[in-house]
């Protein structure tokens, strides 16, 4: 029963997404300038972030596929310069979309040799590629990564600037990469953060519960604020809008509370139905969309693992 | 020719009296007055003290669930200052001027500094639209005026997440503030509609008064956050569901049924005295009795 509701669950994400990808038509691509050589684009799924110089530009996701013209018109809007570099903060389409078109930029048409790195954890890869049964690829070799890392960071120097890509590990997925701008001061953090919305933890890629509150952890600590808990780092959401530390602060409390509150009534011996009948989240659900009940769901699942 | 230019300067006087458009000039040094709520703006609102407040549910569960703990154990809050709307509750000592477009004389923003954390925020009177609802919040939030005859009125978007009573009562990220500001010679009042859809049923309307105190000196607030217990990292002090200790306190002390401290817009309105019964309010007053300025809230 708990399988055929994460199943409909899942296709309702992925109705959800079609009718994403389907609608894209009227979609429009905002550019907001962030601080130093960063930008961040909304409208394109997943919020992607370019950081531009004289040595090109970097991307952090690439967003939905059939959107990849209106968000390279919108990167062209800041910069000519050749895309050298896209890092995938985790597996998930809304975020993978534009691979193939960024990385068909390169050679001449980049106006530099070769192809864009595109970086990613090593598990981005391994979801994206075929398991050892030989049966199909969940993802086209077109989107994949061609510069994976398996270590807890990584970094690179370019437009002047020192980049740090962090894997936080079983987060969001098992794949999660966010990337700090050191000169810029801003994080990229992908879907760990979603401020509006509930995180959606997928467990089927190998995301927790307290991977996502260590990841949380992991931003607030890379994080300093200026004046007042206020500016400083700024932070790019997976989804949603710019931000600063003391709004990942919300959503971290908010995430731990409701994992306290859920392990509580584990621990009293509560099922899963019992569980969400206790409406743990009930104090947030006017304030984060999404389904509480999936989210409660993926806690409770993650939490009895 | 000398009688015309003394017609002409009577004129040019006559023109230079009348205020522009009949608006008023905030500019000045602001004391505040602390008639209104005194208990819950100099000491601080009592644990579980939710009356006045037209919250939802969520809103009370939340606020119940709230420890005061987490100001101090969670090194971000320690700095963090009222929301726009709050900090003119409390140490509400405001500094308040006007940009002037040199140009056309017109006033173009008013600029306010605020005791509490040393805030400050733009009042913009120029017209411009409000951010892009993807543009970051801020503590201050996005301020335009308007004059609606000698009333500034004035609109604020883009807040952070803060609270409508600094006992754990939520004010979210979509609110939206309107201010109306009065002058009255030397006396300033402000009232304050909160509009939130995510916690408040109904708008929110308070006010509150300052008066010109030219010698007002505002000092350096100053704030370093610390860690300040040893404990896990991302502890976030909270209460579980139906196990804080502190909520029946307010009730308590202050003789009220225990219903009427929870707030909602019902408890705003003289009709809810009829459900309450064979109430009877206590012969005297036991707690803040003298409470109006920060030097004689007494408990007793």
């Amino acid at each position: 029963m708990t399988n055929l509701r994460f199943f409909l669950a899942a296709a309702l994400l992925a109705a959800g997404l079609r009718a994403q990808q389907s609608s894209s038509a009227n979609t429009e691509i905002h550019v907001l300038p962030v601080q130093g050589n960063v930008h961040m684009l909304i409208g394109g799924g997943g919020n992607i972030t370019v950081q531009t110089g004289k040595d090109g530009v970097l991307l952090v996701d690439t967003g939905l596929t059939n959107l990849a013209p209106k968000i390279l018109a919108a990167i062209r809007a800041i910069s000519d310069g050749p895309v050298r570099y896209i890092v995938n903060t985790h597996v998930h389409s809304d975020h993978i979309g534009g691979n193939e078109a960024f990385v068909k930029l390169g050679g001449a048409s980049n106006l530099v040799p070769g192809e864009p790195r595109v970086i990613a954890n090593l598990a981005v890869q391994e979801r994206m590629a075929a398991p050892p049964t030989g049966t199909e690829a969940p993802v086209p070799g077109t989107l994949w990564p061609n510069d994976t890392y398996s270590t807890l960071y990584k970094d690179l120097f370019f437009n002047n600037e020192a980049i740090v890509v962090y894997h936080v590990p079983n987060a969001h997925t098992d794949g999660d990469s966010i990337v700090f701008f050191r000169r810029s001061d801003v994080v990229s953090t992908g879907d760990i953060f979603t401020p509006g919305r509930y995180p959606f933890v997928d467990l089927e890629r190998g995301g927790s519960v307290q991977g996502l509150i260590a990841a949380l952890n992991k931003v607030l600590e890379i994080a300093v604020p200026a004046r007042y808990q206020e500016g400083g780092t700024f932070v790019i959401p997976g989804h949603g809008r710019l931000c600063d530390e003391a709004d990942v602060v919300e959503y971290r409390d908010m995430v731990t509370i409701i994992r306290d509150r859920v392990q509580d009534l584990i621990k009293k011996g509560m099922t899963l139905e019992q569980v969400k009948a206790a409406k743990p989240s009930f104090d947030y659900d006017t304030q984060y969309s999404g389904s509480p009940d999936m989210f409660v769901e993926s806690m409770y699942k993650s939490l009895k693992k | 020719m000398l009688m015309v230019t003394l017609r002409f300067s009577i004129l040019l006087a006559a023109i230079v009296a009348v205020p522009a458009f009949s608006q008023v000039d905030f500019s000045g040094e602001w004391s505040p007055l602390y008639h209104e709520d005194a208990p819950e703006r100099l000491p601080g609102p009592e644990l579980g003290d939710y009356t006045e407040l037209p919250i939802n549910a969520a809103a009370r569960m939340r606020a119940d669930s709230w420890d005061a703990d987490r100001i101090s154990v969670v090194e971000q809050y320690q700095c963090r200052p009222h929301g726009s709307d709050y900090s003119m509750r409390g140490l509400g000592n405001i500094r308040v001027w006007r940009a002037i477009d040199q140009t056309t004389q017109k006033t173009i923003a008013f600029h306010t500094h605020m005791l509490a954390w040393d805030s400050e925020r733009t009042i913009y009177m120029d017209g411009r639209p409000h951010p892009p609802e993807y543009a970051a919040h801020t503590w201050q939030g996005f301020s335009t005026g308007v004059w609606e005859g000698n009333m500034l009125t004035i609109t604020t978007t883009h807040l952070k997440e803060n609270y409508i009573r600094r006992n754990g009562v939520p004010r979210s990220d979509q609110a939206i503030v309107t201010e109306h500001w009065m002058r009255h010679g030397d006396y300033l009042t402000v009232t304050t509609v909160i509009d939130d859809p995510v916690f408040l049923t109904e708008p929110l309307v308070r006010s509150d008064n300052w008066f010109l105190d030219p010698g007002q000196h505002i000092g350096i607030f100053g704030c370093e956050y610390a860690a300040e217990l040893p404990r896990p990292e991302g502890t976030v002090p909270h209460h579980l569901p139906g196990t804080n200790p502190f909520l029946k306190e307010f009730a308590a002390w202050y003789g009220l049924p225990y219903e009427a401290t929870r707030g909602g817009a019902e408890t705003l309105y003289p009709e809810y005295r009829s459900k309450l019964g064979a109430y009877k309010p206590p012969e005297k007053c036991d707690r803040y009795c003298t409470c109006t300025t920060l030097f004689n809230c007494n408990l007793r």
